[in-house]
């Protein structure tokens, strides 16, 4: 998993509360057996004009110049600033694996649903939880602003704008280690292997039923 | 000391370890695998050399992209075809057992867990499917994950979590005639909201709760995750064990004796705390009707299209007029005016035996009105729609004008070939009214099946109570 540690990057706001997983990416392009190449359909309902399928080629589709992400002044934006319960819906992955292909690398918002939140730390995706009047101003200052940029520390857990001002956020201790050094999850856990295996060893006495299998 | 919660007791039955910042990693009794959110786990598994630690724990079955039309001749899109080709030979290369698309056990995953004792109380079960909360019905507790996680626990049997906080949602009284677990749900969210949950272990309680068949308790849980929460759940009671009692894969002899004393301590202690407690009274909750993009845009059948206007804040004032614009609805419209062009019986929500009985015992007799271009009821299983023929179900959907359809998660996401077109307009039982959820363009209204049958007869969307 790629690493985070610093970012300034270029802020795109999209001005909407529960944007749900199903419109970050649609049910058609879920039928792709591989990880990587969902970017250009990330919000594909909203930033086209024609309705998408997989394999078509975006280039030779009609964008929506209404839609933010085709504004050409968020044109390379790497900081998603979003409303209340982003990420709502389904546990689909391919929804941070399209932000994250796009460009995206962290997303501020005053509240995230729990299994998005959950997957952006798998995806090297920073998810960042600011009051919900500081993320008012945010929007505020970066559509007053051309070139609007924040700049993220996760080692100190700050994002700084660009008139000096320090925002503290939280992060979990343990997501916060794994995401600066870019460590994959099952590494760490087959480290605990031993206690795995004795958790295991005792719920076969209490629980035999549930090592009976699916395989009767 | 205060008695423990629910939560804390099958969270504490699957610590393998804690971390020192409270980070727990907990073992995963039951893994449940579709074709949707599994190949980029299984690929992830085999470039790192590795295997599933226990398929034997792990079962698969293909819902999302399957057709609910005649299978003989396979999957006719390549690219959905390819998914669940890809499912069948992962399942076939690990040893993980998978009731393929000809198999009369093939359905809904949340259908055939429970209906083949595979969901068992006191279980952790996951999915890579956020609608997993239906297990909590039984007990269990269960959650949907990412594909990472998924193929985390296909890797080692566990998964890093932190505790959630713990609320209550206690309904108390008695359901009116008409009244079912889908407007208990849709009830619940109009109260706390699609973010209410978030960050919480719901349990449902209360006598309203404990009158509700294993069906109701199901698509009370499975609609947990609208309200934001990731887990949903109800204690073990009689209705449970009886549920659960000579399922395929239930416990029997002397293993069913020590599991049963198990799992009837699985109820929060009388002097239980929750982090949050909301209270309904049962006698009050109408049949509902969603209006909006979110499943928190809801009001009763007698309701009206609200005014963004009268919208509590700015940022629901322009939610609520953006999803006005999107539905095509006029503020102040009673939603008993609201013709529909669609309807759709079925999805994890809604599509066990008994939602077909209440759908039924409304179309009976009656015909589906022609302005409705299709309505159609597609059972959760093969073995949903054996057991609905056996009662003659088929026959009174059919005799009204309905299709009846092949098991799948079919119009609920719209993955196969089953959806609206732009600017349709559906009464539907699935569980999510977002923008595009059934098809671009389309107008989903989240409804009881009683409802939907309604609505199909009707043309327009009507009281259920009084038709």
């Amino acid at each position: 998993m790629r690493a985070f540690t610093i970012l300034d990057g270029l802020v795109v706001p999209l001005d909407r509360a529960n944007v749900d997983t199903d419109a970050i990416i649609p049910k058609q392009f879920l039928k792709s057996i591989k990880r990587a190449g969902f970017g250009p359909n990330l919000f594909d309902e909203w930033r086209y004009l024609d309705h998408g399928e997989p394999g078509m080629d975006s280039a030779t589709r009609k964008p929506n110049p209404a839609f933010v992400l085709n504004f050409p002044r968020y044109a390379g934006a790497s900081v998603l600033l979003a409303r209340d319960n982003f990420g709502c819906g389904s546990s689909r992955e391919h929804a941070p694996w399209a932000l994250e292909d796009y460009g995206i690398c962290a997303i501020i918002a005053p509240s995230f649903a729990d299994i998005f939140y959950n997957n952006c730390f798998k995806n090297g995706i920073l998810p960042i939880v600011l009051d919900a009047t500081v993320v008012d101003r945010l929007f505020r200052e970066c559509e007053t602003s051309a070139g609007y940029r924040l700049k993220v520390d996760l080692g100190g857990q700050t994002v700084t704008t660009p008139g000096g001002e320090v925002l503290a956020f939280e992060v979990d201790p343990g997501r916060k280690h794994r995401l600066l050094n870019g460590l994959d999850d099952i590494g760490l856990t087959l480290l605990q292997s031993d206690k795995i295996k004795a958790y295991e060893e005792r719920r076969r006495v209490e629980a035999p039923w549930l090592f009976s299998g699916s395989q009767q | 000391m205060s008695g423990q919660t629910l939560f804390k007791k099958l969270w504490d039955a699957h610590v393998v370890h804690v971390e020192p910042d409270g980070t727990t990693l907990l073992y995963i009794d039951r893994h449940l695998v579709h074709e949707v959110t599994s190949p980029q786990a299984f690929e992830g598994l085999k470039l790192a050399g590795r295997r599933p630690r226990r398929a034997d724990a792990a079962i698969a079955v293909p819902d999302h992209n399957v057709p609910t039309t005649d299978r003989s001749q396979g999957i006719a899109d390549p690219v959905s075809r390819l998914q669940v080709e890809t499912l069948d030979a992962n399942c076939a290369e690990y040893g993980i057992t998978e009731f393929r698309m000809d198999d009369v056990r093939q359905g809904i995953v949340h259908v055939i867990g429970p209906e083949e004792g595979l969901t068992l109380p006191g279980m952790t079960v996951v999915c890579g499917d956020s609608h997993t909360s239906t297990h909590g019905a039984f007990g269990a507790l269960s959650f949907g994950i990412g594909t990472s996680e998924v193929e985390h626990v296909l890797a080692t049997q566990c998964l890093w979590q932190k505790p959630s906080r713990t609320m209550l949602v206690k309904v108390e009284g008695t359901l009116g005639r008409g009244v079912t677990a889908k407007d208990i749900a849709l009830a619940i969210i109009g109260e706390i909201g699609t973010a209410g949950g978030t960050g919480y272990a719901i349990e449902f309680g209360g006598a309203a709760i404990r009158t509700l068949s294993m069906e109701g308790r199901m698509t009370l849980c499975n609609m947990a995750i609208e309200a934001g929460a990731r887990a949903g759940m109800v204690a073990v009671d009689q209705t449970t064990i009886d549920y659960v009692k000579g399922r395929p894969y239930a416990p029997r002899g002397a293993a069913w004796e020590q599991a049963v004393t198990w799992w009837n301590t699985l109820h929060s202690d009388a002097d239980a705390t929750f982090d949050r407690v909301v209270e309904l009274d049962a006698a009050k909750i109408e049949p509902q009707v969603t209006w909006g993009t979110s499943p928190e845009m809801v009001t009763t059948i007698n309701g009206r299209v609200p005014n963004p206007a009268d919208a509590p804040s700015e940022v629901k004032r322009q939610d609520w007029t953006r999803a006005l614009e999107y539905m095509g609805l006029a503020a102040g419209t009673p939603l008993a005016e609201v013709a529909v062009e669609k309807v759709f019986i079925g999805s994890c929500t809604n599509s066990r035996i008994e939602d077909l009985r209440e759908a039924a015992s409304v179309a009976r007799g009656r015909k589906v009105a022609p302005n409705v271009k299709l309505a159609m009821v597609v059972p959760g299983s093969g073995l949903v729609k054996q057991q609905a023929e056996a009662e003659g179900l088929d026959r009174i959907f059919i005799e009204a004008g309905f299709e009846w359809r092949e098991p799948g998660c079919s119009m609920c996401l719209a993955m196969n070939a089953d959806r609206l077109e732009p600017g349709e307009r559906c009464a539907s039982t699935s569980n999510r009214n977002f923008e595009g959820r059934q098809g671009q363009g389309g107008r989903t209204h989240l409804v009881s099946p009683a409802m939907a049958a309604a609505a199909a007869c009707a043309g327009h969307f009507v009281d259920v109570r009084h038709f």
